[in-house]
């Protein structure tokens, strides 16, 4: 029974909405596998999460590690395993909500870290769930900036054994989750001292909780850091450790080790570590960062063609609201943003699991590019995301604000994607970094990673557009992102040197452009990204509409760019005034022409409802029954205790004090 | 020993500042007298015993809204006991005792006692004033339906009149008929005004308000014929019971019509109301009570973003020295103090909408209306394009706490949840920003036809001036002294008269094209939009730059004439394609602009923690663990952590319910 203002929207879809679901998922046969983990994980009632926007903090950790623990079961029934094809889409079908996230990063830190032999005393232990894991990094006082770190483990040659502590309150360790109230041990990174000397940042495993009755061991204090924005589930924990000793075994010494008389021995190379941490970044982009728009984009667009307001024409029924140049301003741009960035994770995927091979093969060249671009990547997609959330959320007026529409849960969640895994700030300043590096080496004449040689062959010429259906020809538009790009950088560099030879100093110099440099990275990205839509359109097969609609979506996302940051591209002149109206007027027309086929566009996403978990973006539009239906179980209708106890004096005793 | 104990970085940025806190203080008050008087009110709520409670963050929604009721109905008892009676006593009361949240009387004291003294007939308010007055009668009101809210001509409730037994009979006859969201509906209220299309002899009137009893007196059960309950789990306002009220043919007396204006004679008969303008006063009123609200919210994150960062060291600058406080990474500055200067920009934007709006409701009352269109059309853009920047400011200072702004100790999260519906309620933004284009539009058709326009629109009289000579207004670049605010609001007039024709223009030219109006102007909005967000821009800058003239504490007026100045780059900086496309800047001058911001970065920096100082919010009232006033955030945040639900025993429960079980399994 779907509402039919939702209905006739699915009428007229100029492509075949199951072939881009396919193309979304890599292959129709990836679409079956995904569909049949989310119908076997929805069909389990352990797994709902109707409810979730009624529970408090306590129930909804508690429902997390009800799930995790039946989860175990469910894929020993489903016969799913860790390196099954299933396994990726679990997470995804769960959206999230589940306890014990963190005893993977447990469980990979040691297969990474960890030397043959402590891998295969820990690995078993953690796979039977013998004990539960957490990874206990951040601090207090530091967080991005790993060096700061002030917990200590000191090595006692005498007993064999480090004694950690973290001496002072902001050495504590601080939000690593599943450590608050479940993890049984933790890998915490400590300053390791031999023999009064500091040899940094160490990983040892430490038990904190007993493994009979889960009270903390000695020295330890451990509990959960309190209500956060989202993460309800999630016990996100403090430590604090004072003198306590764990066996030299513990240190995890694939790279280091601490020999019985005390003697520090580093072997083997760092670099694939180094890669590992690199690819955490990109590997968060899929589920934490897309999912979350492309769930608020389905939505906010569904909503917006159900919802009617005021009229367009006198007469007239009253508009549906995504009839409204001004809506789809809004909505249109996140949708094209969740495909641009579907495809530049592809981009970024492809690009790492070369690299991947090329450093098993001992060749570490990528390293700097990979780095680079996962950095820049992770700070550009989670911020882009994380804001096209919120517009979504707005757009949907009132009733987005209310729990029930799903979208302030996914805002809450995506936006701890911009401070986790790198504060975005920083890390975009890394990638600014490389690129005023490449920039000066291309310069010079020196060969340059891929992805920046558009650094080497800077032109120097007028955006050759002369109407506006010039600008929805990639070369046109890819061209001036480049041109973008080119000019920050360059301008920073120059800016850079000229501070330097007027005799600041280098590290002041930095700082002073910091602003700059921010920018230039962002254009890069940006470039990158654009640059990446267009090639991958045109690869796309011309059949069933899928190429044609991509087109549209990687112009309209391509001119939203423009249009949202004129000053970058007018600036010295490169487009003209002029052109700027014809970027505009290409630009709202294309509005139009996406907004036709906006509902199946977000139906390719495939979202079921329980997924989406939101009264306003059900397939069937019927948004307002099931709203006025689901608030009907709200807790706060049962009768409430306030009444008795403070509206009925008030309503019926207080007068005498008045 | 108070002072001793202040982390020693907040020390030394306040002993460095260059200018004395509480003159800026007085100014932000109105005056020396105001803010004695506001702290004099701040010290009866916080000495209190009665008002103070376990922190809010750890209680569940049922236990909140019984926190603010409780604390609700003390609060109306102790502001007669006070004789607190002036309307802004009673708000600092109020936000003191409520710490800034909404409250579920807040509809009853702000809407429904004030919607009786202006609409009920003196028979009427003898009927309800006094038991609403008094708390017997506790009502809100019920405008906004689940299907409509700002579109306010198509809400679909009916009050259809009865003239054999002289009653109303209101009925919710589709689910998008249901009113939702009026707050203190759903648990609170025991009467509401509801507004309604009213039918009479066959004729729809339009919409017309009602007082509906929905709750029996003394069992406080619904009414038969009354279905109203909670709407559910919010972003915030947990404190509120916002609710759902659906009616069946539920009757009330004739007499239960709000009738000062309109009327419904025995027989049926419709009487009109004089003059529907009047309404325009209350909305203007509650719209500039927005702008205020988007200039404390965005103080209230700013104060703690800004302590916080003052207080937080991470990485290095220098190789070789200490962690630096992250308040002199020029990126943290750079995402801090423009919000600062919006923060002040828009204290001073508010007071100017109450002063005038004071002004002229004075000519309401005798009978000079000439003045309030325009205020009407300005306060809808402002209220926008302040909420607007305040809710995105607000999350920038979030973000600039880094993984500690997303706990709740910080505060942010809360400033934000609460003040987000903002861009919604009383008239959502979009929705906002089209009628002051609306404006607009008509203002330049005005100037186009040859009349002169007055206020804050007049720069578009130049247009028709420079329409004479044959420069094209697009084409007058200015020489624009950077360091002077006067000449950057001219930079700004320039930009909002460029944008405003353009607008018009392609308005005009989509009229050509096609048949409707209508057509025309949906096809035009995003332009329009822009032209109001560059109008409302001018406005600020012009209102800020003329706040200056008024200070003469020579040390507060340097620091907030530097305010200015980043508030007007800024902007600039952020909107350079603006000034660029329509000639008013080269790029040459473009880059000036970005370089002088950075600078005013660092002129700004020593007095940043003074600056927020400044707005002189309470620890309580500001309610972050980052923003203390003494700055001793770690200590405090473990404190407040072990407070948590989920640390309530050593061992959690799920461990023996889950854990246990599936360990002894496998």
């Amino acid at each position: 029974n779907v509402n039919p203002d939702l209905a006739s929207e699915r009428q007229t879809a100029s492509f075949s909405v199951e072939k881009l679901t396919a193309l979304l998922d890599g292959g129709t046969e990836q679409t079956r596998i995904r569909r049949a983990v989310v119908e076997a994980i929805e069909s389990d009632p352990v797994f709902s999460r109707e409810n979730q926007y009624f529970q408090t903090q306590n129930e909804r950790y508690e429902a997390a590690v009800r799930k995790a623990v039946h989860l175990q079961k469910k894929m020993h029934e489903m016969g799913w395993t860790e390196n099954g094809p299933e396994y990726k889409y679990i997470y995804r079908a769960l959206s999230g909500d589940v306890a014990f996230l963190l005893h993977r990063v447990f469980m990979r830190s040691i297969s990474v870290l960890g030397s043959d032999k402590q891998i295969a005393k820990w690995i078993p232990l953690g796979t039977q769930h013998k004990l539960i894991g957490s990874y206990a990094q951040t601090e207090l006082g530091h967080g991005t900036y790993l060096q700061g770190l002030e917990t200590t483990a000191v090595f006692d040659t005498a007993t064999q054994e480090f004694i950690l502590n973290t001496p002072k309150i902001s050495a504590m360790k601080w939000w690593p989750g599943d450590l608050g109230r479940s993890a049984t041990h933790t890998v915490v990174f400590a300053q390791l001292y031999i023999h009064g000397k500091c040899y940094g940042i160490h990983p040892f495993i430490v038990q904190i909780r007993s493994l009979q009755d889960h009270s903390l061991c000695p020295g330890i204090t451990a509990g959960d850091i309190g209500p956060k924005m989202n993460f309800e589930h999630i016990d996100n924990g403090y430590l604090l450790l004072k003198n306590v000793r764990i066996p030299r075994e513990n240190m995890l010494s694939k790279f280091c080790e601490v020999r019985p008389d005390g003697t520090y021995v580093r072997q083997g190379s760092q670099q694939i570590n180094y890669f590992t941490m690199t690819t955490v970044r990109i590997s968060l982009i899929s589920d934490e960062v897309l999912t979350p728009l492309m769930k608020a984009c389905t939505i906010a667009i569904r909503y917006s063609v159900v919802r009617r307001q005021s009229k367009l024409k006198p007469g007239e029924q009253e508009a549906k609201i995504l009839d409204y140049q001004t809506q789809q301003e809004k909505l249109l741009p996140q949708l094209a943003s969740a495909y641009a960035f579907h495809f530049t994770n592809d981009y970024l995927q492809e690009l790492f699991n070369r690299g991947y091979r090329e450093i098993q093969r001992k060749n570490f060249d990528m390293l700097p590019e990979l780095h680079a671009l996962s950095s820049g990547f992770k700070a550009v997609i989670t911020q882009h995301c994380t804001a096209g959330v919120e517009i979504c959320l707005r757009a949907c007026g009132g009733h987005g604000y209310s729990l029930l529409s799903g979208l302030p849960s996914l805002y809450t969640k995506i936006l701890a994607s911009c401070i986790y895994e790198g504060e975005n700030t920083i890390l975009l300043l890394q990638t600014a970094r490389f690129l005023i590096k490449c920039f000066m080496a291309a310069s010079a004449g020196q060969p340059v990673p891929p992805s920046v040689t558009y650094l080497a062959a800077v032109k120097h010429g007028k955006c050759p557009a002369k109407n506006k259906l010039d600008f929805l020809s990639p070369d046109i538009y890819t061209e001036a992102y480049q041109h973008v790009a080119v000019r920050l950088i360059s301008s920073t560099a120059a800016k850079l040197q000229d501070l330097i030879q007027s005799g600041v100093k280098k590290h002041d110099a930095w700082n002073q452009c910091t602003v700059q440099l921010v920018q230039a990275a962002k254009a890069h990205c940006h470039y990158i990204a654009v640059k990446n839509f267009a090639e991958t359109v045109e690869k796309l097969e011309t059949k069933a509409g899928i190429q044609k609609i991509m087109k549209h979506l990687c112009d309209l996302f391509a001119l939203h760019g423009i249009f949202s940051n004129t000053g970058a591209f007018l600036h010295d002149g490169y487009t003209s005034a002029a052109q700027m109206d014809m970027v505009t007027a290409s630009y709202l027309d294309l509005l139009a022409v996406i907004r036709k086929d906006a509902v199946p566009l977000v139906d390719a996403f495939d979202f079921t409802d329980k997924s989406l978990n939101s009264a306003l973006g059900s397939y069937d539009g019927q948004v307002y029954q099931r709203l006025y239906e689901w608030a009907q179980k709200s807790p706060t209708n049962q009768m409430s205790p306030a009444y008795e106890r403070y509206l009925k004096p008030l309503l019926h005793n207080t007068l005498s004090k008045l | 020993a108070a002072a001793m104990s202040v982390n020693a970085d907040l020390r030394r940025e306040r002993a460095a500042a260059t200018f004395q806190p509480e003159r800026l203080t007085h100014i932000l008050d109105g005056g020396p007298e105001r803010t004695r008087r506001r702290k004099e009110i701040e010290a009866l709520v916080l000495n209190d015993p009665d008002f103070q409670h376990e922190d809010l963050n750890f209680l569940s929604r049922s236990q909140r809204y019984e926190q603010a009721i409780r604390k609700s109905s003390l609060m109306v008892v102790k502001l007669r006991e006070y004789g607190i009676a002036d309307p802004e006593e009673i708000y600092w009361f109020k936000s003191f005792v409520h710490r800034g949240r909404p409250e579920p009387l807040d509809l009853h004291l702000g809407m429904f006692l004030p919607t009786l003294l202006t609409q009920a007939t003196p028979e009427q308010q003898d009927r309800f004033f006094m038991p609403a007055w008094n708390l017997e009668i506790i009502g809100t009101y019920a405008q906004t339906e689940m299907g409509h809210g700002t579109h306010l001509r198509g809400l679909e409730t009916t009050a259809t009149y009865d003239p054999s037994t002289q009653e109303f009979i209101l009925n919710s006859p589709t689910v998008t008929s249901i009113k939702w969201w009026p707050g203190g509906l759903g648990k609170t209220s025991n009467h509401a005004i509801v507004l309604a299309q009213l039918y009479t002899q066959g004729q729809c009137k339009g919409l017309h308000a009602f007082i509906v009893p929905i709750r029996q007196l003394g069992t406080h059960e619904p009414l038969p014929g009354i279905t109203v309950g909670d709407i559910g789990p919010k972003f915030g306002y947990d404190e509120m019971d916002n609710g759902y009220l659906k009616m069946d043919n539920f009757r009330i007396p004739r007499e239960n019509m709000l009738m000062k204006y309109a009327q419904v004679e025995p027989d049926g008969t419709y009487v009109k109301p004089v003059s529907d303008k009047l309404t325009y006063g209350t909305m203007v009123f509650i719209r500039s009570l927005i702008v205020g609200d988007s200039a404390r919210s965005l103080s209230r994150a700013c104060t703690i973003a800004i302590r916080y960062s003052a207080v937080r060291h991470q990485s290095e600058l220098k190789p070789g020295e200490p962690e630096p406080q992250i308040l002199d990474y020029q990126t943290q500055q750079y995402k801090l103090f423009p919000l600062l200067a919006t923060a002040y920009a828009f204290h001073f934007v508010g007071a100017y909408i109450k002063d005038t709006y004071h002004r002229i409701s004075g000519d309401i009352s005798t009978g000079d209306l000439s003045e309030l269109p325009e205020l009407h059309a300005l306060t809808a853009g402002l209220k926008a394009f302040t909420s607007w920047t305040a809710n995105a400011g607000i999350e920038e200072c979030r973000m600039a706490c880094g993984g500690h702004g997303y706990s709740r100790c910080s505060g942010i999260p809360d400033i934000y949840v609460t003040f987000t519906p903002s861009c919604t309620y009383e008239g959502e933004n979009t929705v906002m920003m089209l009628q002051t284009a609306r404006f607009l539009m008509k203002s330049y058709s005005q100037v186009t036809s040859g009349q002169q326009v007055t206020g804050m629109v007049s720069y578009l009289n130049d247009l028709s001036r420079q329409r004479i000579q044959p420069q094209h207004v697009a084409a007058r670049t200015v020489t624009m002294r950077i360091n002077d605010p006067t000449s950057l609001v001219e930079a700004y007039k320039s930009r909002a008269a460029r944008l405003v024709e353009s607008a018009a223009k392609n308005l005009q030219s989509e009229l050509n094209h096609r048949k409707s109006k209508e057509d025309a102007w949906n096809r035009t909005s995003v332009d329009l939009v822009r032209a109001s967000e560059a109008h409302c821009h001018y406005v600020i800058v012009k209102l800020f730059t003329a706040k200056l003239a008024e200070v003469s504490d020579a040390a507060v007026h340097a620091v907030l004439t530097d305010l200015c100045l980043l508030y007007a780059l800024f902007g600039i900086s952020r909107n350079a394609g603006d000034f660029l496309q329509a000639g008013i800047l080269t790029s040459a001058q473009i880059t000036q602009v970005n370089q002088r911001v950075k600078e005013l970065l660092a002129v700004i920096r020593p007095n940043a923690v003074a600056l927020v100082d400044s707005f002189d919010f309470h620890d309580v009232h500001l309610g972050s663990v980052l923003g203390r006033y003494d700055g001793n955030v770690y200590e405090n945040m473990f404190e407040w952590a072990k407070k948590s639900p989920l640390n309530k025993t050593q061992v959690h429960e799920s461990f023996h319910k889950h854990l246990k079980p599936m360990q002894a399994k496998l």
